[in-house]
């Protein structure tokens, strides 16, 4: 099984908008990430594209549709289309969500929530064993943003996680503005679910922006939109955890209201910063 | 969680008439409807939100918010049966043929097959073009057998109206004015290299392409085209065909 090894420095999801901008010249960036299901056509601008920059940089492929924390089995059609697309271009990672997608075969697009519970910590395990045994390679979860709980829920989100990686030798992606929407919206502080997580296992740290809303009592309700820069709360949160585990590999995400290059791009210096940082202090 | 579960919090995404799932619950009250709105509208409007980035001429023809509600209506009837959303709303044209409140916009149904042969010749397999040289030194006799293998991202499109005028006016690739002829109008659509080209095809040579591209032998694709259009000329066409890049070899 090929370990999930990328970079220990700052990256940012491609977008094909920023393709000349790239390619005009060698940019300080660790890796680009992109959406496996962007590259599942047979050919096209997206390949000639994703090939032309996987000659220069690292790269992670971020699954959005395998539906991983479904009750009912995986897509096995899609399942192999992520095969090919890992194959063709040998990502340093590949990364999936603790999430569902897709019911009786409806694709519902989004990332939806689970309960933690013994029977689904045993269909998420399954389901990781399967796409680790088909893609011949480590894969990483990622923590959700999550607008409710369920009420069966009997195991914590860390522990669950924790144990998941114990069953399955899968690492995590620790979303550290997940970890912020989803404290928020559930009262809770998220320096302690930061402290509670498996660091051990982190391969990938995802930083990215959220907006803001109220819920039915009119407190205060975070969106996982991906639409503006990483929000200060979230930059204090990542620095005081990098400080404590050392230098990771971490990713710009802004997939709505794309900026220009030059605004992505100091995104991924800021957080590159940091990380020169904890290693400076490590050497020293 | 149940498949019952699954299945209750799957249906209510989709309609709004369908309950919020019991179970669910927040850290301030149980019944979190408006938190159970945002996935509900992640789903429509993320959903929509793959149709309008596919259609982006049809968007451009009826209006952002008319499109939006059309598109809803067809993710509410039609989700897609696949993550991959590159071929989600194929038959997005068929359902805008039915759909009440466009039928007055005629031409609505072909723009949109024009922009999803636009989609699929995007995202086609990548292939060199014929290069016209191998022609030019065949006998009369052996080309009018030959059979020319189409590009994977081949498209040939036919319309009572006039698709290729009223998409590029709406794309931004032609200058918005009023139209004067309104004709009958043929496109063909292919990716010869890394720029999808989509060219108005001239009398019979739709019926040209289209036989062709169905493995008929040249003689007999001349004969269905000149039967098509008796102005049908085949040098111009065939010179057409071959610059645009519509085959790949022949056989």
């Amino acid at each position: 099984m090929k370990l999930s090894d990328l970079p220990r420095r700052a990256g940012v999801g491609f977008k094909p908008e920023h393709f000349q901008a790239i390619n005009a010249g060698p940019q300080p960036i660790g890796f680009f990430e992109v959406h496996a299901e962007n590259y599942m056509g047979a050919g096209g601008p997206p390949h000639a594209q994703l090939a032309r920059l996987r000659e220069d940089y690292a790269l992670s492929i971020h699954g959005v549709g395998l539906s991983i924390g479904s009750v009912q089995p995986l897509d096995k059609a899609h399942l192999s289309r992520l095969k090919t697309v890992c194959d063709r271009y040998e990502p340093e990672s590949f990364s999936e969500h603790l999430a569902w997608s897709t019911h009786d075969s409806v694709f519902l697009n989004d990332l939806l929530p689970l309960p933690y519970t013994n029977r689904t910590l045993t269909a998420v395990a399954d389901h990781i064993d399967q796409v680790q045994e088909t893609l011949k390679r480590q894969m990483l979860l990622e923590n959700p943003a999550t607008y409710l709980l369920f009420a069966e829920s009997t195991i914590e989100e860390t522990a669950f996680l924790a144990e998941v990686v114990k069953r399955t030798g899968c690492g995590l992606l620790l979303d550290v503005n997940n970890v912020f929407v989803a404290s928020t919206n559930h009262h809770m502080d998220p320096s302690d679910y930061l402290v509670r997580f498996p660091v051990d296992a982190v391969r990938e740290i995802h930083l990215s922006g959220h907006s803001e809303t109220v819920d039915d009592a009119g407190a205060p309700l975070l969106i996982d939109s991906h639409d503006t820069p990483v929000k200060d709360p979230v930059w204090a949160l990542y620095a005081t955890l990098i400080a404590r585990i050392g230098p990771v590999a971490t990713l710009i995400e802004w997939d709505n209201d794309v900026p220009d290059w030059p605004v992505l791009s100091a995104e991924a210096r800021a957080a590159d910063v940091i990380l020169q940082n904890a290693c400076k202090r490590r050497a020293a | 969680m149940s498949l019952g579960t699954q299945r209750q919090f799957a249906a209510a995404l989709t309609d709004p008439a369908v309950p919020v799932p019991q179970g669910l619950t927040a850290w301030n009250g149980p019944q979190p409807q408006r938190r159970f709105a945002v996935y509900r509208n992640n789903v429509v409007s993320g959903l929509t939100g793959a149709i309008a980035s596919r259609f982006p001429a049809a968007e451009t023809i009826v209006g952002e918010a008319f499109f939006s509600a059309m598109a809803a209506e067809f993710v509410r009837l039609h989700p897609p049966h696949s993550p991959l959303l590159l071929t989600y709303g194929d038959d997005f044209a068929d359902f805008t043929e039915r759909f009440e409140p466009a039928r007055s916009i005629a031409y609505l149904p072909d723009v949109i097959r024009l922009e999803a042969a636009r989609g699929k010749a995007y995202h086609a397999a990548d292939a060199a073009p014929l290069d016209p040289a191998v022609l030019a030194v065949l006998s009369p006799e052996r080309l009018a057998d030959v059979v020319f293998v189409p590009h994977p991202s081949l498209s040939v499109l036919r319309s009572p109206h006039p698709i290729v005028t009223i998409w590029a006016m709406n794309a931004g690739e032609a200058e918005l004015r009023p139209i004067e002829a309104w004709v009958s109008e043929d496109a063909i659509v292919v990716r010869p290299h890394m720029t999808v080209e989509v060219r108005r095809l001239p009398p019979g040579g739709a019926a040209f392409l289209q036989a062709l591209a169905e493995g008929k032998r040249l003689a007999a694709a001349v004969d269905i085209a000149s039967e098509d259009a008796s102005a049908f000329d085949l040098s111009a066409n065939l010179a057409g065909a071959l610059q645009t890049g519509a085959f790949v070899a022949i056989r």
